[in-house]
C-alpha cells in the first residue's frame, strides 16, 4: 500500500508542475492586456512601459515562467496586478472561508443523504419512497445555481429568515486571531458569533451540498437495497432485531463504501461549485476572488489561485485513493 | 432501404408516437414559444429593451400596485423594461442552445465514433481524454476558459463544446462498440464498403436517435452555463439583454424589487425544465430498448 501512495504522490507532482506550465503559457498567449486596465487614460508610453517592466510583462514568455516559477518554489506568487497585494497573503486570508463553506456543504450533503437513503429502505416499496425517489430526481436536475438563486427568493425574500450576502454581520465586534471563523468561535465559546456565522452560511451550503445529497442518497440507496438481501441482514431479522436497527446497525456499514467513494469524486465538483455559489451569496472566498481577477484579467492572482484550486484537488483526490485503500480489504492487504 | 410507401407509414407512426407522449408535446411546446419569442422579439416586445428612463426605475409588475400601464413585468434599476429584456433575452438563451449544442454533439458524435469503431490506439488516447476532462470541475473551467478566450458570445459557445463534448463521446463511444458487433456492419463489409463509409452511412444512422435525445439534454445545460457566464459577467457586455445578466443585476435590488431577477430566473428553470422533458419523452419514444 506505501508503494501505491507513493506513487499516487509522485503523478500528482507531476500534475500540479503540468497544470502550472499550461495555465501560464495559456494566460500569456491569449490576448489581452493587464496593463491596459490599470493605467490611467493620460499616461505616455514611457508610463506604460515602465508599468510593464516592474510586472515584467516585458521578457519572453519562457524568462518570465522561470521567473515566477523560481519565485513560486519559494511560496512567492507575486503581486496581484487590480488589488496590488501580496498573491499568497491575499488567497491565505480567503482560503479559510472556502474551506469552511465546502466543508459545511460536504457535512450537510453526507447527514442528507444517510438519512433520505435510510429512510428510502425502511420505507421501501411502499409510498414514501416514491416521494423521496421524485424529490431526488428533482434535485439532481436542477443546478446549485439555480437552488442558490431560489434560496434567496424563497427565504431572503418572501420569508425573510436569513441574511443572504457575506459571512459575517459586520457589525459583530469581535476579533478573530485566524481566519477560520466558525472553527475559532467554536473553540472559544462565542455562542453569539456562532449564530451568526449559521445564519449566514446554511443558504450558501445547502445550495451547495444539494446536488452531492442527492447523489448520496441514490447511490447509498442503491447498495443498502443490496445489502437488505444479504445472508447477515436475515440473520439479524432471525433474532429478531427492529427494521432500523437492521439498516443502520448492520447494512449501514457495509453499504457505506460505494457512498464514499463517490462523495471523494464529488467533493472536487463541490469545491468548483464555491466560485458561483461565492458570487451569489457575496461571499469572501476565493472563488468569489477567482471571478474578480478573471474579470480584471489579473495574471499573477488567476495563476496563483488555479494553483490553489490544482492543489486542493490533487489533495481531495490523494486522500480519497488512500480513503479507499484504507476501507478496501483487496487493496488493504496487496 | 424501406419502399416510399412503407417509409411513410413509418414516418406516420413516429409522429403518432411522439404526439402520445406527453412529455415530447409539454417539452416540444416550451421550445415552440421560446422560437416565437426569440424570432418575433421585436414585434412581440414594442418597447426597446435597451431604452433607460430613470424616472421609471423599479416599477412593480402589472398587477402590483404603482405599475405603469404598458410595463408588464415592470423595470428595473436603470427604468429598462423587464418583458421586453426577457423576451429579447430569448434570443441569445437559444442561440447559445442550438450553436453550441449542435457543435457539441458534433464534436463529441465524431471523436465517439472514432474510438468506438477503431479502438486500439485512437480509442485509448480519446477515452484518456475523456477521464482527464471529466475530473474537473465544470463550472471552473468554464470560467477559466472564458478568462483565456476573452469575453463574448463565441467565447461562451466555445466554452460549452470544448467542456461538454464528452457527454456526447462517452455515450455514442459505448453504443458504437454495441453496434459494431451486428450482422448488418458484417453484411457491410462483405459488400466492400469502405470503413468509413460503414461508419457514417451504415452506423451512424442508426445512433442517431441516441445523439438527437443528448442534443436536447445539451441544449438544456448550453442554456444554463450561458445563464452563469452572463451572471458572473463573463459573457456579452450588459448593453445586450441576457437572462443571466437580469439574474445579476436582480440581486443588486433584491431587497427593493423581487421582479428583476425572479422573472428571468423562471424564464431559466422553464426552459431547461423544457428541454429535460422533451429529452426523456424523446428517449422513451426513439430508443427501443427502452420503449417495451
Amino acid at each position: 500500500m506505501g508503494a501505491f501512495l507513493l506513487r499516487r504522490a509522485v503523478e500528482a507532482a507531476l500534475t500540479l508542475i503540468g497544470v502550472a506550465i499550461v495555465v501560464f503559457v495559456l494566460v500569456r498567449v491569449v490576448p489581452g492586456d493587464p496593463i491596459a486596465m490599470m493605467i490611467s487614460p493620460g499616461a505616455s508610453e514611457a508610463d506604460i512601459q515602465a508599468l510593464r517592466a516592474l510586472y515584467g510583462l516585458d521578457k519572453s514568455i519562457l524568462a518570465q515562467f522561470f521567473i515566477w516559477a523560481g519565485h513560486a518554489v519559494t511560496g512567492d506568487f507575486g503581486t496581484s496586478i487590480s488589488l496590488r497585494q501580496n498573491v499568497v497573503s491575499l488567497i491565505l486570508s480567503r482560503l479559510p472561508a472556502t474551506l469552511e463553506l465546502a466543508a459545511a456543504a460536504t457535512a450537510l450533503a453526507v447527514a442528507l443523504g444517510v438519512v433520505f437513503a435510510v429512510l428510502g429502505i425502511m420505507w421501501s416499496r411502499r409510498f414514501p419512497e416514491k416521494i423521496i425517489d421524485g424529490f431526488n430526481g428533482v434535485v439532481l436536475a436542477i443546478p446549485d445555481f439555480i437552488w442558490a438563486l431560489a434560496f434567496i427568493l424563497l427565504f431572503g425574500v418572501l420569508f425573510p429568515l436569513a441574511p443572504i450576502s457575506g459571512r459575517i454581520d459586520p457589525r459583530i465586534e469581535f476579533e478573530f486571531v485566524t481566519n477560520f471563523y466558525f472553527v475559532e468561535a467554536l473553540l472559544r465559546g462565542e455562542i453569539a458569533v456562532l449564530a451568526d456565522l449559521f445564519a449566514h452560511g446554511w443558504m450558501p451550503a445547502l445550495a451547495l451540498g444539494l446536488p452531492l445529497a442527492a447523489i448520496i442518497t441514490r447511490v447509498l440507496k442503491g447498495s443498502l437495497d443490496q445489502a437488505m438481501v444479504e445472508d447477515y441482514v436475515t440473520m439479524a431479522r432471525v433474532k429478531g432485531f427492529g427494521r432500523l436497527r437492521i439498516v443502520v446497525g448492520e447494512a449501514l456499514q457495509n453499504a457505506a463504501i460505494p457512498a464514499l467513494t463517490i462523495t471523494g469524486v464529488q467533493f472536487t465538483f463541490l469545491v468548483g461549485g464555491t466560485v458561483l455559489i461565492e458570487k451569489i451569496f457575496s461571499y469572501p472566498g476565493i472563488g468569489n476572488l477567482a471571478i474578480d481577477a478573471v474579470i480584471n484579467r489579473d495574471l499573477p492572482l488567476i495563476q496563483g489561485l488555479i494553483v490553489t484550486f490544482a492543489v486542493i484537488f490533487i489533495f481531495v483526490n490523494l486522500s480519497v485513493d488512500m480513503m479507499y485503500a484504507l476501507l478496501n480489504p483487496r487493496l488493504r492487504h496487496g | 432501404m424501406a419502399e416510399p410507401a412503407q417509409q411513410h407509414r413509418l414516418s406516420a407512426g413516429l409522429a403518432r408516437r411522439l404526439m402520445g407522449d406527453w412529455r415530447v408535446v409539454v417539452g416540444g411546446s416550451i421550445f415552440a414559444v421560446l422560437a416565437i419569442l426569440a424570432i418575433g422579439a421585436s414585434l412581440i416586445a414594442a418597447i426597446d429593451p435597451l431604452e433607460q428612463d430613470l424616472l421609471l426605475e423599479l416599477l412593480p409588475p402589472a398587477w402590483v400596485d404603482g405599475a405603469e400601464p404598458g410595463m408588464l413585468l415592470g423595470t428595473d434599476s436603470l427604468g429598462r423594461d423587464v418583458f421586453s429584456r426577457l423576451v429579447h433575452g430569448s434570443r441569445i438563451a437559444l442561440a447559445v442552445a442550438v450553436v453550441a449544442g449542435v457543435l457539441t454533439a458534433t464534436l463529441g458524435t465524431v471523436l465517439g465514433l472514432v474510438a468506438g469503431y477503431f479502438g486500439g490506439l485512437a480509442d485509448s488516447v480519446i477515452s484518456r481524454l475523456v477521464d482527464i476532462w471529466t475530473s474537473f470541475p465544470p463550472v471552473l473551467l468554464a470560467i477559466i476558459l472564458v478568462a483565456l478566450l476573452g469575453t463574448g458570445l463565441h467565447s461562451v459557445i466555445i466554452a460549452i463544446v470544448v467542456i461538454d463534448w464528452t457527454r456526447f463521446c462517452r455515450v455514442v463511444r459505448a453504443e458504437v462498440m454495441q453496434q459494431r458487433r451486428m450482422d448488418y456492419v458484417d453484411s457491410a463489409v462483405t459488400i466492400g464498403l469502405g470503413r468509413i463509409a460503414i461508419l457514417f452511412r451504415e452506423i451512424l444512422p442508426n445512433i442517431l436517435p441516441l445523439v438527437i435525445v443528448l442534443l436536447t439534454l445539451e441544449m438544456g445545460i448550453a442554456v444554463i452555463v450561458e445563464a452563469i457566464l452572463s451572471f458572473v459577467g463573463l459573457s456579452l457586455s450588459s448593453d445586450t439583454p441576457t437572462w443571466g445578466g437580469m439574474i445579476a443585476e436582480g440581486r443588486q435590488v433584491i431587497h427593493q424589487a423581487w421582479w428583476v431577477m425572479s422573472f428571468p430566473l423562471l424564464m431559466v428553470v422553464v426552459t431547461v425544465l423544457g428541454f429535460n422533458l422533451l429529452g426523456d419523452g424523446l428517449r422513451a419514444t426513439l430508443d427501443p430498448t427502452l420503449r417495451r
